[in-house]
Order: C-alpha cells, then sequence, then structure tokens
C-alpha cells in the first residue's frame, strides 16, 4: 500500500500538466472532472495509506520511497524521496482531503469564468506542490515545495489580474514571502555547510551530535529556518500580506491562505523541531512573537468589516496559536490545532463564498443581514465553523485544540502563565470578533437580497466539512471527557512523547472554558445594543483607525522600506552606471564635433600638424 | 684645425648645394626651381664623393639629377605653364605664408643642434668605400632588401600604368 | 678624403631637410610640394652616406640605392597623380584639391 505513495503528488501533477496542456479545448465539464478527480484519487490512495499505517505501520513509523537522486556531488547528495513519517502523513491527509472538498466546491462557484481551467491548473499544481513540500526527506526538496506553493499562491491571488488591486496584492504576497524565503535559503545553506547533509533525518542526528544545546550555530539555522516560516505563515512581521491575499477566489482562500500553505510554517518547525531544541532562544522567540500575532491580528480583526478579511486575520491569529504551542515544544498540539483549523477554517471561508455566490460578492458585512432564513446552509455551516473558531467548549473541535495548547503553554517553565493569559486573552476576542460576525450577518433585518441556489457540489464540501468540525476533535480528548490520544498516539514516534502534565489548577482550566463564552456574550451584548452597526457608520477614532489597517504595519513598511526601495530604483531607472558608457560615447562626440574643425581639406595644414606632432616626438627623444 | 684642400672642395660644394636649394624652393616658376635644384644635387654629388662615397657619387647625378629630375622637368613642360600661372604662382609667395614654417623648421633644427652637440664620439673613419664593396654587400647580403625595392618599382609601375590610362567614365 | 667629424654632413643634411620642409608647408604649387619631398629624401639619403662613412661600412650607399629608389617611384606616382589633378582641378593649387574637408551640416 505504502508503494502507492509516489501516486500522492504526482497525480495533481498529471492533472495541472493535462488542462495546462489541453485545458483550452476541454469542456468545462471535462475540465472539472479531471482536475477534482486528480486530487480524490489522491486523497483516496492518502486515506488507504493512512488507515492501512493505523492498522500496521512499519517498526520505525517511518516510510522512505526513493524516487530518484538529484544532485550528487562530491559532499553532498540530495535525492528526490518521499518521506513518510506520522506528522506528514497527517499533513498529506488534510491536504488530499480538504483538497478535493475545495476542488469540488470550486467546480460550481467558478462555474462560467472565463480562466476555468487555468484556475485548475494552479489549483491542481498547488496541491502536487503543497504534498511536495510535506512529503519531501531533503530539505533541498522541500524549498522547492515551498516555492512552488508562492508561486501558486501569486497565481492564484492574481487570478483576476485584470483588477489592478489584484496584481498589486499578489505581487505583495509573493515579495513578502521571497524576502522571508531568502533567510530560508540561507538557513538551509548554513546548514549544508555546517553538516554537510540536507537529507532531514540524518541532518538532525548530525546536528545534536556536533551542536551543544544552546550553541550559536543551530540558533543561528534555526533563526532563519524560522524566518522562512514567518513569512509562510503570515506571522508578525510578515503578516502584512494575508489580508491582501483575500483577492483570490474565495475557494483558494479557503485551500492555500487557510488550510494548507499558511501553515507550513508550523510543518517546517516540527519537522525539524531537534534543530529547534537546541537553540532555547529561538523558541522562546517563537512563543513570544506568536503571543504578539495573535492579539493583534484578533485585534484587527474585530473591527474589519470585509468577512474575508476578518477571516484572513483571524488564520494569522489562529496561525499564532499554532507557533505558540510550537515555542512551548507542545508538537502534537499545534498539529492537532492544525487539524481542527484546516478544517473550520476551510468550512468558514467555503461558507463566506457561499453567501457571497448568493449576494452578487457582496462581502461586506454590514451590508449583509437576516440571513439565516435565507441561506440556511450558509448559516448552519457558518455557524459551526464559528463555534469551532470560537472554541465553544465540546461542541466543537477547535475548544479541544486550543485547550490543548493552552494545557502545554501553562506549563512552560519560563514565561508560561504569561503566554496562558495572552492565549486566552485572544480566545476571548476571537469569540468576540466571529460572534460579531455572524449576528451581523445572518441576523437583524435583511439588507441585500439573496438570488441563485446551491448545487450538490457547494452543499456536499460544505456539509462534510461542518461534520468534521464538530467530530474531529473526539480524537483527542481531555481527560474528563474521555482522554482519547488518537494525535498524540499517532505522531509519539516522530516527535517524542510529551510528558503528561500534572492536572492544571482547575480554576486555569475552566477558565480556558469560559472564556469563549465570555467573548460571545459580549458580542451578543454589543450587537443588542447596536454599538457594532454604530460604530461601523462613525467617524472612526484613531485607535480603530489603527486596529482596522493591521496595526499600520503596511505604513511602516512603506516608509521603512517601499519608498527607499522606490528612491532607489528611481535613482537607477536612468542607469547611473551607463552614464560612465554613455559618457564614453559623449565625449567622443564632443570631441568629433571639436576635431571636425580641424579637417579643412588643405593638405599643407595637415602636413603642418604632422610636422608639429613629429617635432613634439623627436623632442620626446631628445630631451627625456 | 687644419683645412685641406678637400675639406674647401666639401664646404664649397655644400654652401652651393645649401643656396642653390633655397633658391629652388623660391622660385615661382617651376622650371627654374627644378633646375635650381638640379644644380643643388650637381653639388650634393660632390659632397658625396668627398664624403668618400663615389658611387653613391655618380648615381646622384645619373640617376637623381639625370633621369629621377629630368623626368619631372618633362612633366613640368608638358604642363604648359603660361604666365598668368607664374604669375599667380608669384602673388602666393608672400613673407607671411614663411611665418610658420620657419617656426616649424626653427624648432626642429634646434633640436637637432641639440642631438649634434650632445656627442662628438670619434671622427670619421676616413676611407673611400668602392663600388666593388657596395655592389659585394648589395647582392649577397642584402639580396632579399634588394627584391623588395624591385617589388617597389614593379607596384610603382602598375601604380603608375593604371593612374596614367586616360579616364574613360569621368573617373 | 676630407678630415672632418661626422657632424658636419649630419648639419648640412639637417639644414637640406629644413629647407625641404619649409619649401613643403609655404609653397602651395603641387610642384614644389614634390620637388620638396624630393629635397628632404635626398636629405635622408646623404645622411646614410654620412653614417655609412661614420661607420667605414657599404651600409650607407646601399641604403642611399634604397632611397633613390624609393624616390623614382614615388616621383613616377606622384607626377601621375599631378597630371590628373591638373586635369580634373585645371590648376595646380593644392589648396583647391580640399573636396575631404568637413563640411557643417
Amino acid at each position: 500500500m505504502n508503494n502507492l505513495l509516489w501516486l500522492v503528488p504526482t497525480l495533481p501533477l498529471l492533472g495541472a500538466l493535462l488542462l495546462g496542456l489541453f485545458g483550452a479545448v476541454l469542456p468545462a465539464w471535462c475540465t472539472a472532472l479531471i482536475g477534482t478527480a486528480s486530487v480524490g484519487i489522491a486523497a483516496i490512495i492518502a486515506s488507504s495509506i493512512g488507515i492501512h499505517w493505523y492498522g500496521n505501520a512499519p517498526a520505525s513509523h517511518v516510510f522512505v520511497q526513493d524516487l530518484w537522486s538529484w544532485i550528487d556531488l562530491p559532499h553532498l547528495s540530495i535525492g528526490l524521496s518521499l518521506y513518510l513519517d506520522p506528522v506528514s502523513l497527517l499533513m498529506m491527509l488534510v491536504i488530499t482531503t480538504v483538497g478535493f472538498l475545495i476542488h469540488l466546491f470550486s467546480t460550481e462557484y467558478m462555474a462560467g469564468d472565463e480562466g476555468y481551467s487555468r484556475y485548475f491548473v494552479y489549483l491542481n499544481l498547488f496541491v502536487a506542490a503543497m504534498l511536495l513540500l510535506v512529503l519531501a526527506s531533503d530539505l533541498l526538496v522541500m524549498f522547492v515545495g515551498w516555492e512552488g506553493v508562492g508561486v501558486c499562491s501569486y497565481l492564484l491571488v492574481g487570478f483576476w489580474f485584470h483588477k489592478p488591486a489584484n496584481g498589486y496584492a499578489a505581487r505583495k504576497s509573493f515579495v513578502v514571502t521571497r524576502i522571508a524565503d531568502i533567510a530560508m535559503l540561507v538557513g538551509i545553506l548554513l546548514l549544508a555547510v555546517k553538516l554537510g547533509t540536507l537529507s532531514i533525518q540524518p541532518m538532525l542526528a548530525r546536528a545534536v551530535e556536533v551542536w551543544p544545546h544552546g550553541d550559536v550555530w543551530p540558533s543561528l539555522a534555526a533563526g532563519l529556518l524560522l524566518i522562512g516560516g514567518l513569512g509562510k505563515s503570515a506571522q508578525v512581521p510578515f503578516q502584512t500580506w494575508l489580508p491582501d491575499a483575500m483577492a483570490g477566489p474565495t475557494p483558494v482562500s479557503a485551500l492555500i491562505h487557510a488550510a494548507t500553505m499558511v501553515t507550513a510554517g508550523v510543518y517546517l518547525i516540527v519537522r525539524t523541531h531537534v534543530l529547534f531544541l537546541l537553540a532555547p532562544d529561538v523558541l522562546m522567540a517563537i512563543s513570544i512573537g506568536a503571543a504578539i500575532t495573535l492579539l493583534l491580528a484578533a485585534l484587527a480583526a474585530l473591527v474589519q468589516s470585509d468577512i474575508k478579511r476578518v477571516l484572513a486575520y483571524s488564520t494569522i491569529s489562529q496561525i499564532g496559536y499554532m507557533f505558540l504551542a510550537v515555542g512551548v515544544g507542545a508538537w502534537s498540539a499545534a498539529m492537532f490545532h492544525f487539524l481542527t483549523h484546516a478544517v473550520f477554517k476551510a468550512l468558514l471561508f467555503l461558507s463566506a463564498g457561499a453567501i457571497a455566490m448568493r449576494l452578487h460578492h457582496e462581502q461586506n458585512i454590514f451590508k449583509m443581514g437576516g440571513l439565516r432564513n435565507k441561506i440556511p446552509l450558509a448559516f448552519w455551516s457558518f455557524l459551526i465553523g464559528s463555534a469551532s473558531l470560537a472554541a465553544l467548549p465540546v461542541v466543537s473541535a477547535g475548544s479541544f485544540s486550543k485547550e490543548m495548547i493552552l494545557g502545554s503553554v501553562w506549563f512552560d517553565p519560563t514565561i508560561g502563565p504569561l503566554l496562558w493569559g495572552a492565549g486566552l486573552l485572544g480566545a476571548l476576542i476571537t469569540a468576540t470578533y466571529i460572534s460579531r460576525v455572524v449576528f451581523l450577518v445572518f441576523f437583524g433585518p435583511v439588507r441585500t437580497e439573496v438570488s441563485g441556489r446551491y448545487g450538490v457540489r457547494i452543499a456536499v464540501p460544505l456539509i462534510v466539512l461542518a461534520a468534521g468540525s464538530m467530530l474531529v476533535g473526539w480524537l483527542e480528548t481531555p481527560g474528563f471527557l474521555g482522554g482519547n490520544r488518537m494525535v498524540t498516539v499517532l505522531l509519539r514516534p516522530a516527535v517524542g512523547a510529551v510528558g503528561i502534565h500534572p492536572a492544571m489548577d482547575i480554576l486555569a482550566d475552566a477558565s480556558g472554558y469560559i472564556a469563549p463564552l465570555l467573548g460571545v456574550a459580549i458580542a451578543f451584548t454589543l450587537y443588542r445594543s447596536g454599538y457594532w452597526q454604530r460604530a461601523a457608520t462613525a467617524q472612526p477614532n484613531a485607535l480603530r483607525r489603527l486596529m482596522h489597517s493591521g496595526f499600520g504595519f503596511d505604513a511602516v513598511y512603506d516608509v521603512i522600506l517601499v519608498r527607499p526601495f522606490m528612491a532607489l530604483v528611481r535613482g537607477l531607472r536612468n542607469d547611473p552606471v551607463d552614464l560612465v558608457i554613455t559618457g564614453i560615447s559623449v565625449l567622443a562626440i564632443r570631441l568629433h564635433r571639436a576635431l571636425r574643425r580641424s579637417q579643412v581639406g588643405q593638405v599643407r595644414r595637415y602636413a603642418g600638424w604632422v610636422m608639429v606632432g613629429s617635432i613634439a616626438t623627436v623632442a620626446i627623444l631628445v630631451f627625456a | 684645425m687644419n683645412v685641406s684642400g678637400f675639406d674647401l672642395v666639401f664646404y664649397g660644394a655644400a654652401s652651393f648645394s645649401m643656396v642653390t636649394t633655397a633658391v629652388a624652393i623660391t622660385r615661382s616658376n617651376p622650371v627654374y626651381g627644378l633646375l635650381n635644384f638640379v644644380l643643388s644635387l650637381l653639388g650634393m654629388a660632390v659632397v658625396f664623393y668627398t664624403l668618400g662615397a663615389p658611387f653613391a657619387a655618380a648615381l646622384e647625378v645619373i640617376v637623381y639629377a639625370g633621369a629621377i629630375m629630368v623626368l619631372f622637368l618633362f612633366v613640368v613642360m608638358m604642363l604648359k605653364l603660361d604666365r598668368t600661372t607664374v604669375a599667380r604662382e608669384a602673388s602666393w609667395i608672400t613673407s607671411a605664408i614663411w611665418i610658420v614654417p620657419i617656426l616649424l623648421g626653427a624648432m626642429l633644427g634646434g633640436e637637432l643642434v641639440d642631438v649634434l652637440l650632445q656627442k662628438t664620439g670619434p671622427g670619421s673613419a676616413h676611407q673611400v668605400i668602392s663600388p666593388q664593396a657596395v655592389g659585394l654587400r648589395l647582392f649577397t647580403t642584402d639580396l632579399g632588401a634588394v627584391e623588395l625595392a624591385s617589388m617597389l618599382l614593379l607596384a610603382g609601375l602598375i601604380g603608375a600604368y593604371h593612374l596614367g590610362r586616360p579616364s574613360s567614365e569621368g573617373d | 678624403m676630407v678630415d672632418l667629424s661626422w657632424q658636419v654632413p649630419t648639419a648640412l643634411a639637417s639644414v637640406l631637410f629644413i629647407i625641404g620642409l619649409l619649401g613643403l608647408l609655404a609653397r602651395r604649387s603641387l610642384v614644389f610640394v614634390l620637388m620638396s619631398i624630393e629635397i628632404m629624401l635626398n636629405a635622408v639619403a646623404l645622411l646614410f652616406v654620412t653614417a655609412g662613412m661614420r661607420w667605414g661600412s657599404p651600409d650607407g650607399q646601399i641604403m642611399f640605392i634604397f632611397v633613390i629608389n624609393l624616390a623614382g617611384a614615388e616621383i613616377a606616382l606622384g607626377l601621375i597623380l599631378l597630371l590628373r589633378l591638373r586635369t580634373r582641378l585645371t590648376t595646380l593649387d593644392s589648396d583647391a584639391a580640399n573636396l575631404l574637408r568637413d563640411v557643417q551640416v
């Protein structure tokens, strides 16, 4: 069964190739079939591998499939191999399954768009690249996948490139992540130079051998890799590209900018966690940065009026939670939150897309309202997703994973309670801002009339993901709800056992469950009193403007990075280097103009000048 | 410094050459100029003879003065220069045109004088180099140079023939 | 045989060369220009003969023969060109042959 692993990334790639070559001549249904089936079959194979794994995993809990050797140098050989272990298995399952559902959703959502086949080419290519990223056994191969998803993200954000703003957003996301990727590439090269291999497992083993705990080299390497991860995962200070990336089609936001690609940073760190364990300072920096990110993003989400921007900020915030878990070494908690987040955030985005479909692509929540009875399917699916995002206890997947993270953070020996407090505050704000959206969109008077109806290809993904959002949390439950530990058990061979914590302070434990409810209550109160509606129409004060702009990072970057760079570009536009070259030609032309006056046509005068030259030459010979 | 008869002959011939040359380049009638130049060449032949180069002296008279300059003279006579041409020629010779050439010539002369005064070195070898010695050297060791000289003459011949053809299509 | 140091004939050659130079630079008539070139060539020939005398070597006279050779070839071509120019320009004024001058456009 495991030997079919190579088909999982290959099938979407094949789909992309087929559609890329023949997409223009194929009928739409054929395009949809190829695009969806390639990922669907990959999902089936991935699931079979997963089920097979559950029953009889290899003794080492690792399965490596060598495909071929890519680079073979005396001191460095890089093979294209697929590395399957519990972590990549989990990622692969999520990517293929959620990817398949989003493809299915897209076939109807994108129907009639003139770039229909182009869309599926990009989407299939993305899935292939993401699977390569996840399954790569070598850092350099992973980097190929890493850049591949970056390219697909760029292409899909700028999918409707006729609007300049979309092109700008695409460029922005591409450039910001590229800046981070350069740091990552430097880190990879550093590892290659210092450790002599980039194959992840031997490399990590060697790192432990060579580098002492807390040495400067592992800190540097881990820090550089971390910058790459922060860029891809839209964490502070690289978070600015993600809200703008919402310019792409909504299913793209669901797949790339919520469920899969943006969590690549978390995956990278979990995959190389041995290296990060050697660098405690970097881990500390991760958790502090994550706490800042999740709070800032949550606050920014509180004042957005575009439903997709709310979700974008919530994605930043939720990935902040994953980084928080990673920062304290709770690898399984991070992966578990990745799993639940992928499901409920995909659901939220697809629901938002489904709503927008019926409202003439209206995305402003203040122009929606009363949709509860108009489109019940979207309402229920969005409600379930929101409950999961808000981490309402017991009924939602998000609550289990968030509890797991907060529980792990609490026991961090250094600044655990502080981070825990930040996480708890974040949970409160999260519940508030998503409830605000739910109340404004689905309750109250109807502001925009709905039109059209949903087909089965919209309904099925929503229903499946909604079910997942409620149920997937039961894979890993706290002690008083049965104490399932399926995720932890699955991941233990890959990331090591997490020490069993003593029971948390009952008060702290309970507050984790109460905070979301409190958040919902706040949102409801403010909604009832009409505060949200008034705030949207009132002249925003300075604080509100600051929050709305995502705390002014864009403006700061504009001043300290973009403008100096543009000034440099303007300076270089006229090619100052070329001035040397053109200067020579200008000088030659000037000389020519001056010297042509001497061309009088009189042979005698020429002879005179020849004589002057000769006399000068003789003078040099005689007197020198 | 004891001055022998040969020395007197040398100085006399040298003075004669200089004077006739100077006269040659200042004439307005080309024929007079050329005739003066021929005289100057004859004086030069004497100078060569006194310097111990009888062969060169003979060639100077026979080839230079006798052949080349006479050819020149024929051509000038073929030009059929009339009085007006000569008069115009005379009108071009003003004192102003000599200023720049004399300046340049003085500079060159100064440099040459400087060179001449710098080193005296040993005097002359005081021996006559016979035509036999010249011929032996010329047609044994310097045979290649003779071939080159013949090439040059051939090139001159062909060039003169080509340029001298009557123009067919307005050059 | 004269009993001179080599500087005297060299000085004579220099004087003749400079006179030729004056003629070349001052005269406009092509006939005199050609003649001046002959004078300068002749001065150089004298220099060669003087050098041969100074070192007691026949090479000076051999070079003299080559100079005469060169003068013969040069005068043949020079005179032909002079004739062609005369038919084209109907004058011997070298300043009239200035078609290659710079024309300001």
